[in-house]
């Protein structure tokens, strides 16, 4: 029982934790709890009725079926990061000025920040769609008894969601002046972290070659497997074996994203044209 | 919006390049009977692309898991999958299935 608590653990982590930082990035807006918790039923539904298809979409495209919805998700999820970073950070300001012009009154909870919205459906979908197989094999194969496996999953995602609580409650601490730098750099490194597994699961489907052999392997100084390793994976993306190629598109999306956003607060700032 | 279909275009033209490439590379099996794989030590021709089946002929899901290949992908109860490995430089690299630790353990050996 305490592998398999362990197991689904490692899967509920990392959604819990993104939903714990979108929810500090989000900290005032009305409505706040409502599309959040939206997201994350959106996301469990997606996730039950993955894992339900699941054995016939893994037969398709040459039994790369998996792979080929694991690098769509994980392709719309890295766009609306990207979005989130880049666009709704440095726009939020112009915004609010373009309102005052028309002589409307605008608050920031009147926006709903639907790319926040969809990549935590889509982070949910993702991990909660292999837990939902592994229990669900886990009850069929008949070596675990029904209340063990439920122990096992309300420990395991419990855990999760308990550590996902902890970064919400450290990062709510933050003054609200910091808050959104600070979760957008939380962001960004999510944003790095899931460029390297889409680039791993087009390695891993085939589909690129080139840079796909892992650079170093540091799985014996820190086991992916292990507490740390899996709480770092969540956080930073870490990985013990990654390939050039990842580590290349890890630093892509952060470069692109400092750059981008230097780039339009700096056009912001600008004085408006007379148009 | 010209991100997502940017990466949309990225992921066709790479579907269309794969299957391309694909027919090169040699195709190996693995089979998962009773939470074990068979065989438990693969061997595999060092520096070249392989097309790894893995066949799960358990009624319960296994994950195929390795660090050293950097691989991990789920396998339904009864079905097979694909995953690409390699290219390797010669060694030894364990893989194991991540839902039946216990038993379920493996070495791919490149040469």
């Amino acid at each position: 029982m305490f592998a398999a608590a362990l197991i689904v653990f490692r899967e509920s982590l990392e959604a819990a934790l993104f939903v714990g930082i979108v929810a500090a990035a989000t900290r005032g807006l009305l409505g706040r709890g409502s599309w959040l918790s939206g997201g994350v039923a959106i996301g469990v539904l997606g996730a039950l009725g993955l894992a339900a298809v699941a054995p016939h979409v893994s037969g398709w495209f040459d039994g790369l079926g998996q792979d080929v919805i694991n690098i769509a998700v994980l392709s719309v999820a890295l766009s609306m990061l990207l979005w989130h970073c880049i666009w709704v950070a440095t726009h939020s300001k112009e915004m609010a000025m373009d309102a005052q012009r028309l002589g409307r009154s605008v608050h920031d909870g009147e926006r709903k920040p639907w790319a926040l919205l969809t990549a935590v459906a889509l982070a949910v979908l993702r991990e909660g769609a292999e837990t939902v197989l592994f229990v669900g094999g886990a009850i069929t194969g008949g070596n675990t008894t029904f209340g063990e496996v439920a122990a096992a999953v309300v420990i395991g995602v419990g855990l999760g969601a308990a550590l996902g609580f902890v970064i919400y409650a450290g990062l709510s601490r933050v003054p609200t002046k910091h808050i959104f730098s600070v979760t957008n750099v939380f962001i960004a490194i999510l944003a790095g972290s899931i460029a390297s597994q889409l680039v791993k699961s087009l390695a891993q489907a085939g589909f690129l070659e080139r840079w796909s052999a892992p650079v170093w392997d540091t799985s014996h100084l820190l086991s992916p497997d292990s507490a740390l390793g899996t709480l770092l994976h969540a956080l930073v993306g870490y990985d013990a074996t990654p390939s050039a190629a990842q580590l290349a598109s890890y630093v892509a999306v952060l470069a692109l994203i400092y750059a981008g956003t230097k780039f339009l607060r700096r056009t912001q700032s600008l004085p408006p044209r007379a148009s | 919006m010209a991100s997502i279909h940017r990466w949309l275009a990225v992921c066709i033209a790479g579907l269309a390049l794969a299957t391309a490439a694909q027919a090169a590379d040699p195709e190996m099996t693995l089979v998962i009977k009773d939470h074990r794989f068979e065989p438990a030590e693969l061997k595999v021709p060092a520096g070249q692309r392989i097309k790894l089946i893995v066949h799960n002929q358990d009624t319960t899901p296994e994950e195929f898991e390795s660090h050293s290949l950097n691989r991990e992908k789920v396998v339904p109860a009864g079905q097979k999958v694909t995953v690409f490995i390699g290219p390797l430089k010669p060694g030894r690299y364990g893989f194991y299935g991540e839902y039946n630790e216990k038993t379920a353990q493996g070495t791919v050996v490149a040469e």
